[in-house]
């Protein structure tokens, strides 16, 4: 199942401009691309690891504006101005995270909300050096002369990290230390008496999941040429979070294809108008109702039971 | 003794749960802690596996004074331990439970992780022919791909132990392994203890069932209220006036 | 006491009282069932936004403001009945999203049926600001601390003196046990649904004269209710009182004395350092897991 969900993801990728038809799908896909970059972080935190966090869209937020302000705002060259910005938020991820996976469930849920809602406020209100609620521009990625423009290069750009990412994250669960994440969440207690530092790998996961949030955000601002105060918004946490769930928790595909999912249905309801968000929340209610798990282990479920049949 | 205990007490408010207790375990035997319902000896297990820090005392473990030390620690010096009630890790297979048992032999670097060096895909080769063989080893050779949560009881039981010796601990302290457990599964939990013996896991037993007990250890401990009753060996212990007043009460005096 | 302190206290109090409705709220359905209902904003805005359309159809106001709760508590039942029952034996966190789901349906269908702009509700009792230690009062604060207290005076009794109140506490303090005393968890949680979408609509509608109401004023409100629950320790019903009023009086502090624009940050701040310290809120138990 491994290999071939990997190759299969690659496939698609390849094979997805086929589908196609305008610069405006285009879009979308590469906004796919980067949301699903932050759902796969994400998913380690809430699936593996077990923890929850409602203020990722900050981590998001902090890259995109940081590396927009040291590239804007200070000059620096956008080559360096990204991975600085990721750096600091997984070291701000790493001062934060020990005191706050000190707590659990709603109370954790509340602290990762609170620190979200926290970061969102100061980029919108710090407009001096943030624009304010309006947003700012952003520079586009550039090396040498060259910039990273165009739909077509950002989509290949976009994809081949994606498909960069899921490699390394596959590789990493079903290493000692995705064992050693999952079996925290599975009893802490008993982790730690097979020698596992519970605390140590909760925050392992929540810097990675806050670096690769950062990364996305910083590549999103840098691709669309403009960030605003609502990319680190509360409600953009909560979308978040709801594709991880949607797809499917504890697999790294389910979180590709929430991320698709809950990506492309707003675009595609948009045709529906005034009646769009109605439309959008009853399908959200209603596949949770009938698919608990999300959409992927149910699916593969599914397919399980029918090979089963077919024998 | 491997395992040394001075002066050992937790209170829960106002409550002394473990008062005071010096003992020590020798290497190399089945120890089994016994007594009374509320006598305190899961509050002692927990002690002496670093899940509760005493609020008195001292726990001297091979040598190292482990007081105070956080849980992992104690599973790093070498301890293992079951629970009684079940922690599996009812989110991953019989088998990814035992390979994770495995943590403290497999340290493993972020980049080598993520990378799946060459010498990674080795070493998680032995990790899974290692836990196989551990799962071989308690008889549930059968449940190797199961889904935890969709063993019975007995079996999980079982797990529990084969994943606490794939750490190869020194010392394995079983919380209750024959609770809820017929007369056969009984026996076959009697069996595997004594095969840890041939395998130089000392064992400390936390046990209601008697037969069990008085079969299979060579030194008992008796608390009750927290405090050593009575120690020594099986039958000395049996027959202790002082021990079978904790358990059945003190006899009427007559003329 | 400074004028200015007693004012900003009257205000802290006020908003306090309205996150302690929207806080009970939430603490009565996690209580029954686990869930943290992420739809209960909105619920404070059908409230409000109800009784607007009401009253502007000519509906003398008590009566607007009655039959605003009664939809508002029919959308509680409807959300258990078709949302939350058919996801039973979930886990908590798909009913969470389902929740979330149903936040974003209500906030389409508030944009529908009414529409975004921002509506005003006439002050119960006028305007007239009162002058209470030199601080200024709007009447309508009276209103909503009036009413919170008389709330929760009635919820206690309810929760301590019926039979279907310690029904809810039974049902949340253990599911299987209440069960086996023969209470009906179904109806346990239909009550507690509809509990709660009463409350955050009075909430909604005690508050839409002070600072309005609109498609969306469920957000921020059910945000800084949902804080205040757990703030005040989640599973209390005290709690969620002291929570929201805790909260309600940083925040006007905040304003007041630091930064208007940064009010929220340091309401935010101080749950977190509560949380830091004293991890189970305010009022919450300090249990350890039991091996």
């Amino acid at each position: 199942m491994r290999g071939r969900g990997l190759a299969l993801l690659a496939l698609a990728v390849l094979a997805l401009p086929l589908a196609l038809p305008n610069k405006y799908a285009y879009e979308v896909a590469i906004l796919i691309g980067l949301n699903a970059l932050v759902c796969v972080g994400l998913n380690l935190l809430i699936g593996y690891a077990g923890q929850i966090s409602l203020g990722h869209a900050g981590f998001f937020g902090l890259g995109a504006y940081g590396s927009a302000i040291l590239a804007a705002r200070y000059g620096w060259p956008t080559p360096l101005s990204l991975p600085a910005a990721v750096a600091g938020v997984a070291l701000l991820a790493w001062l934060v995270g020990r005191p706050v996976l000190r707590l659990r469930g709603h109370h954790l849920a509340m602290a990762t909300l609170g620190l979200g809602v926290i970061v969102s406020i100061v980029i919108a209100t710090e407009d001096r050096v943030t624009g304010g609620p309006d947003g700012m521009s952003v520079p586009p990625l550039a090396a040498f002369g060259v910039a990273l423009a165009g739909e077509t290069a950002w989509y290949w750009a976009v994809g081949a990290l994606l498909v960069g990412t899921v490699w390394l994250a596959r590789n990493f669960i079903d290493s000692p230390r995705g064992r050693a994440l999952r079996a925290l969440h599975g009893s802490e207690i008993a982790a730690e008496m097979v020698g596992i530092d519970s605390a140590r790998h909760k925050l392992d996961a929540f810097v990675l999941s806050a670096a690769l949030a950062a990364l996305a955000g910083g590549l999103t601002a840098h691709y669309s040429g403009f960030i605003t105060p609502a990319r680190a918004a509360f409600l953009h946490s909560i979308e978040l979070v709801t594709m991880v769930v949607f797809g499917g928790m504890a697999s790294t595909f389910g979180a590709v294809v929430g991320a698709a999912a809950l990506t492309l249905l707003p675009q595609i309801l948009t045709a529906l108008k005034e009646y769009e968000m109605v439309v959008f929340g009853a399908v959200l209610m209603l596949t949770m109702i009938f698919m608990p798990r999300g959409l992927v282990p149910t699916l593969e479920k599914a397919l399980a039971a029918a090979n089963r049949r077919a024998v | 003794m491997l395992l040394r205990t001075e002066e050992l007490s937790r209170a829960f408010g106002g409550v002394a749960a473990v008062d005071a207790v010096s003992i020590g375990f020798g290497a190399g035997a089945v120890h089994a802690l016994i007594g009374p319902n509320g006598a305190g000896k899961t509050t002692l297990l927990n002690l002496l596996c670093g899940i509760y820090r005493p609020t008195r005392g001292r726990i001297l473990f091979d040598g190292r004074d482990l007081t105070g030390r956080p849980t992992h620690e104690y599973a790093a010096a070498g301890i293992g331990r079951t629970f009684q009630n079940l922690q599996v890790f009812f989110n991953m297979s019989a088998l990814e439970n035992v390979m994770a048992g495995r943590h403290l032999l497999e340290p493993c670097g972020l980049a080598a992780a993520a990378l799946r060096l060459r010498a990674r895909v080795r070493e998680e080769r032995a990790c899974r022919l290692e836990s196989e063989a551990l799962l071989d080893f308690v008889g549930l050779a059968a449940w190797r791909d199961a889904p935890a949560d969709a063993m019975p009881y007995g079996a999980l039981k079982r797990l529990e132990i084969a994943r606490a010796l794939a750490a190869k601990p020194k010392l394995l302290l079983l919380d209750e392994p024959a609770a809820g457990l017929n007369p056969v599964e009984t026996a076959e939990i009697d069996q595997l203890i004594q095969s840890l013996v041939t395998r130089r896991v000392t064992v400390v037993l936390v046990e209601h069932n008697m037969k069990l007990v008085m079969g299979v250890s060579q030194h008992v401990l008796v608390l009750d209220y927290g405090r050593v009753l009575a120690e020594g060996e099986p039958a000395a212990v049996r027959n202790d006036r002082r021990v079978i007043e904790a358990y059945l009460g003190a006899e009427p005096a007559h003329a | 006491m400074s004028a200015q302190f007693l004012q900003y206290l009257f205000a802290g109090l006020t908003i306090g009282a309205i996150y302690a409705l929207v806080a009970l709220g939430f603490a009565i359905i996690y209580n029954a069932s686990q869930v943290i209902n992420f739809a209960q904003g909105e619920f404070v805005m059908a409230g409000g936004m109800a009784t607007v359309w009401l009253a502007n159809a000519g509906w003398p106001l008590p009566v607007a403001i009655g039959a605003a709760v009664a939809l508002a508590a029919l959308l509680g039942l409807a959300l258990e009945k078709f949302a939350v029952e058919p996801a039973r034996g979930a886990p908590v966190v798909t009913l969470i999203i389902i929740t979330i789901g149903a936040s974003i349906l209500l906030r389409g269908l508030a944009m529908l049926v009414w529409d975004k702009n921002v509506h005003a509700l006439p002050a119960f009792s006028g305007d007239a600001p009162i002058r209470i230690g030199g601080a200024t009062v709007l009447p309508q604060s009276l209103w909503v601390l009036g009413a919170t207290l008389v709330i929760v005076v009635l919820l206690a009794a309810f929760f301590n003196r019926t039979l279907l109140g310690k029904a809810l506490l039974a049902t949340s303090h253990n599911r299987l046990a209440a069960q086996l005393c023969g209470i009906s968890v179904r109806r346990v949680l239909l009550v507690a649904f509809g509990l709660s979408a009463a409350l955050g609509a009075v909430a909604g509608i005690l508050v839409a004269p002070i600072t309005f109401t609109t498609w969306d004023v469920g957000v921020m409100l059910g945000l800084k209710g949902f804080a205040a629950a757990i703030l005040g320790g989640m599973g209390s019903g005290a709690g969620a009182v002291l929570g929201g009023l805790v909260l309600g009086i940083a925040e006007a502090m905040g304003a007041g004395y630091v930064s208007s624009a940064y009010k929220d940050v340091i309401a935010f701040l101080v749950i977190l350092g509560v949380l830091m310290f004293l991890p189970g809120g305010l009022l919450g138990a300090r249990a350890s897991e039991r091996v």
